[in-house]
């Protein structure tokens, strides 16, 4: 045992020379200061703890928050927001009395290094997190970026993580209804496996992280804290507090999605009963996090025993204790008098719960261990006061060159054998091929009300049976726009969401984000990031579409090379009637097909010139929000008044792989004739947004047009629903058979 | 007058709301059913519903079997209460020895999800006799430990009793033996299968078909005429 006394708040008051490890912890010399300056003595060992972990790059958003704050500044003005950034995630007014919470988080380092529990644990955060607004999850999402297809590290690494997805996102029943899977060299060491979930709830069951009225108790449930997830923790113990001690504290947090599966029923049961006064789940920085969050947001101070925390470990030290990233567990806030139903109802579902202390008049964070107080802090310092940086950002010296290498000149296909053999390439390439082998490892039917999942547009749940309410949600991010142009790349990660979302019939309410930087000490990445933001910010402003919250994933880069700066964006949007939604393939032959949106000579950052030339130069497309705002009008009436039968957006492989998948999804062919005034390469691969293919019923026809024609949206008619081939008149003709085989076979190929 | 059926909650049970809702589609009355409780609230049919229970990390179905609940079912399916065990419930049903045969890991090693393509094989069960036999059906399938096994004799019998209900089609999702979905009791009051019969209720969901229905509307006309 050890011999060493207690670093109880007495002993850190009396012994103020006493050096701590506040460097092993992570935290900076001016940083540390700044604590005893706060604390006016040194803080003790479980104090220093907590600092260090809430004052974290990832818990305090120290190098963003000066510029995410345009989020809020710039946020549109929106009747449909209900709860915005700040709590657990973000909360949207849907009609009819339902409240949607939603959000997508980064689970990236710890994926890279076990990819199996990295990915898991990623979905079990983000679920808690939607536990915690008082919603029961309803559904799934996983944008995903892996190394170049063909590395070995990339067959390491993704059937990892997409197991993990699945094994606990499928352990859960969660239906996985969207995402993107992308290959691109630049994440070969630095993988990105965000997560994103969706809950339903009525307004009125809207619920916070806050503790307030004195005398209620604080209940920890769910799993027993262990030694799993505590990085710094290990360094304090082993060096300040006690040398004796062995080490025993994986990094990657272990998950356990049937205890999960528990604390998502007791939860709800516990809400529904009206048993909760505020609550917060256990993720990042474990109870630091949780109580400090807790005590600063509520109306009083908090006490909390910790010896009373249910331990897998006894020999955990406090400071373990407060740090530990133990999975599933969750903090509520319970009053005196319906704390038995409480446990009672943790009881049926048989997980742990625990009264570990409770709301005081006063306003300090008061911890104690073995008799002794050892942390005294005002919780707002630990949570919301934690350093704020301005790091210098400067345009990188070689963005101009990356412009100035126009993609527009590159070799073009001259001949019609060149484009098909051009066009078999593109559908079988790592990033166009189909991803079924990986969706098919991910449940969707569970919960019985998926309306639309992937490879569709967007994922589409139904939310209320008798009236068929829906919400709809799409997941996007292009890194290599982002990279030629962090600024527009931002914007048309939105755009194309906000588009998957209107071809598929809903309309687009609010956003999440998911922002994957590099390091945020290299003034380019810095930015890159900045850009990003300042566009994505922009754009939302523009269409209507608030942030909602999100997460920031810096320092994604191994040595000197970062990521692409990759914002993806996730859209979500509410249908009326679910039985109007449109789905991407084609569903009956002679159907005529439409072209919506202007085609130009864009190849800047597009799959045609990775897959045929290994290129990325030049600029994106072109931005034009008021024209996606357009499409998206267009897309929605036309789905309500029941003029198309099917659609798909065009974005990344152009109009040659929308149809392509259209007519695989439908197992009908295509008959295209390129439009007056296009190449017939331009036609296929160009990249430009604001567009979609539509097919429309020829009953329809007049009516179509006529409704595009008065609100002023370009509108071709390209070609007919028919046959079992792809046809390009004039040019070359390609059966589904042999289409099928190059969008199918690639994946498994290199993954199986 | 219409039917009870009993769905059973096991802690991890994933599909108990949605096979409510199936057999509310198919006009009967759903009554929850919860793993502690011995008492199964006089339900004319059981229905052991997909999931992993108890996390199902010793074996599918292994700890299920020994709940309380069950102590009831197994007493009540051998003396002819109509019993329908989908995935995790098939699992549990063999476990029981209530079927024969086991259930191993996915000869691929992966969770596999997709629309699968089934004939039923025998139409005069309790659950199937809203198809006709030879009749070709697309269920949904999602499960990590999907493959049938039983030794060969077993098999034998099987197939010479007309035991097996439903056979895969096409594509064999897990490496089932003889591509075994789904299998009966002598007596036919007892069905297990791996496919999700209830995901398959209403257009527009999940797969957009209803092939999954008869399953209910089978044992509702069972238990109206008895």
């Amino acid at each position: 045992m050890s011999r060493t006394p207690l670093d109880t708040v007495e002993h850190a008051a009396g012994t103020p020379d006493v050096e701590l490890p506040w460097a092993e912890l992570g935290l900076k010399k001016d940083e540390y200061e700044r604590v005893v300056e706060i604390l006016g003595r040194r803080p003790t060992g479980a104090e220093l703890a907590m600092y260090s972990v809430m004052w974290s790059e990832h818990c305090s958003y120290k190098s963003s928050k000066v510029h995410l704050r345009q989020f809020g500044e710039k946020a549109p003005q929106s009747d449909a927001l209900l709860v915005g950034i700040g709590e657990n995630a973000g909360v949207v007014d849907v009609g009819q009395g339902y409240a949607v919470t939603f959000k997508v988080e980064s689970h990236n380092h710890p994926s890279y290094v076990e990819p199996y529990q990295g990915a898991a644990t990623g979905v079990g955060g983000i679920v808690r997190d939607i536990i915690a607004m008082g919603a029961r999850p309803v559904a799934v999402v996983d944008p995903l970026r892996f190394g170049a297809a063909d590395h070995p590290d990339t067959k390491r690494v993704l059937p990892g993580v997409v197991a993990g997805i699945g094994g606990y996102g499928n352990c859960l029943g969660l239906p996985n209804i969207g995402g993107e899977v992308v290959f691109d060299a630049c994440y070969q060491g630095n993988p990105l496996v965000n997560a994103g979930a969706i809950g339903v709830m009525k307004h009125e069951d809207i619920h916070l992280a806050k503790a307030s009225g004195a005398g209620n108790k604080v209940i920890l449930y769910g799993a027993r804290t262990g030694g799993d997830g505590i990085g710094g923790a290990s360094i304090l113990a082993s060096e300040t507090f006690d040398d004796a001690k062995p080490s025993k504290r994986p990094a990657v947090q272990v998950g356990d999605p049937f205890q999960e599966k528990l604390l998502i029923e007791c939860t709800l049961e516990a809400f529904q009963e009206k048993l909760v006064v505020g609550i917060q789940d256990l993720g990042a920085a474990g109870l630091s996090c949780a109580t400090s969050e807790l005590a600063s947001n509520g109306s009083g101070g908090m006490r909390v025993t910790l010896d009373d925390v249910p331990l897998r470990d006894s020999t955990l030290s406090p400071e373990e204790i407060l740090m530990s990233e133990s999975q599933e567990r969750m903090c509520a806030v319970v009053e005196p008098e319906k704390v038995d139903r409480f446990l009672e109802i943790c009881d049926k579902w048989d997980v742990i719960a625990t009264v570990i202390g409770e709301v005081t008049d006063g306003d300090r964070l008061e911890i104690f261990w073995h008799g002794g107080k050892i942390v005294d802090v005002d919780p707002r310092t630990v949570a919301h006061d934690g350093p704020v940086y301005e790091r210098p950002y400067a345009r990188p010296s070689w963005q101009d060159e990356l412009q100035a290498d126009d993609a527009n000149k590159l070799p073009r296909p001259g001949t019609g054998d060149e484009l098909k053999d051009q066009v078999l390439k593109l559908v079988s390439s790592p990033n166009q091929a189909s991803k079924s082998w990986i969706t098919s490892q991910y449940d969707h039917f569970v919960q019985g009300n998926t309306v639309l999942a992937q490879p569709e547009d967007s994922g589409m749940i139904r939310i209320d049976e008798s009236s068929g309410l829906g919400v709809a949600i799409a997941t996007d991010g292009n890194g290599r726009y982002a990279k030629l142009d962090p600024y527009a790349g931002a914007q048309l990660a939105l755009a194309e969401a906000y588009r998957n979302v209107a071809t598929t019939g809903a309309k687009p309410l609010a956003v999440s984000d998911c922002l994957n930087f590099g390091s945020p000490e290299d003034p380019a990445v810095m930015w890159q990031f900045a850009e990003a933001i300042r566009g994505l910010a922009d754009a939302c402003q523009q269409l209507g579409t608030p942030v909602t919250g999100g997460n920031v994933s810096l320092y994604n880069q191994t040595g000197e090379a970062a990521i692409h700066p990759t914002p993806v964006v996730a859209v979500l949007g509410v249908i009326d009637d679910v039985a109007r939604r449109t789905p991407v393939a084609f569903q009956e032959e002679g159907q005529l097909l439409y072209l919506l949106g202007d085609t130009r000579e864009e190849f800047g950052g597009s799959a045609w010139s990775q897959v045929i030339h290994d290129h990325l130069g030049g600029l994106p497309p072109q931005v034009d929000l008021e024209r996606e705002r357009l499409l998206a009008e267009i897309l929605i009436s036309a789905s309500r008044d029941g003029m198309i039968d099917s659609a798909h957006d065009l974005s990344d492989g152009g109009l040659v792989q929308a149809v392509v998948e259209s007519a695989l999804l439908g197992g009908k062919g295509a008959r295209l004739v390129v439009p007056e005034g296009l190449d017939a390469f331009t036609f296929l691969f160009s990249e430009s947004a604001g567009r979609a293919l539509v097919a429309v019923p020829r009953s329809e026809e007049l009516r179509f047009n006529d409704m595009c024609g008065a609100r002023g949206l370009p509108v071709t008619r390209v070609g007919v629903v028919d046959g079992d081939t792809v046809e390009v008149q004039g040019e070359f003709t390609l059966s589904l058979d042999t289409l099928r085989e190059a969008h199918e076979r690639t994946i498994p190929a290199l993954l199986a | 007058m219409t039917a009870r059926i009993g769905v059973v909650t096991f802690p991890g049970s994933l599909d108990d709301r949605d096979t409510q809702r199936a057999i509310r589609l198919a006009g009967a009355e759903p009554v929850a059913l919860w793993h502690k409780d011995k008492d199964l609230k006089q339900v004319d049919a059981v229905v052991l519903c997909g999931g992993f229970s108890y996390g199902d990390y010793l074996r599918a179905g292994a700890i299920a079997r020994f709940s309380p609940v069950m102590e009831t079912v197994i007493e009540q399916a051998k003396s002819g209460m109509p019993v329908l065990g989908i995935c995790n419930g098939f699992q549990i049903l063999t476990e029981a020895h209530l079927l024969p045969g086991g259930m191993l890991g996915n000869d691929h090693l992966h969770f596999i999800c997709r629309d699968q393509k089934l004939r039923v094989e025998n139409a005069d069960t309790a659950w199937t006799t809203n198809y006709a036999g030879g009749q070709e059906i697309h269920i949904p399938l999602k499960n990590m430990d999907g493959r049938y096994v039983a030794d060969e004799r077993t098999l034998d019998m099987l197939e010479a009793e007309g035991r097996v209900a439903f056979r895969y089609l096409d594509f064999n999702p897990n490496g089932s033996l003889r591509d075994i979905a789904g299998i009966t009791n002598e007596a036919g009051n007892i069905v297990g299968l791996m496919p999700h019969p209830e995901h398959a209720v209403e257009p527009l969901i999940g797969t957009g078909r209803t092939d999954g229905l008869p399953f209910f509307t089978s044992i509702l006309k069972k238990l109206v005429n008895a």
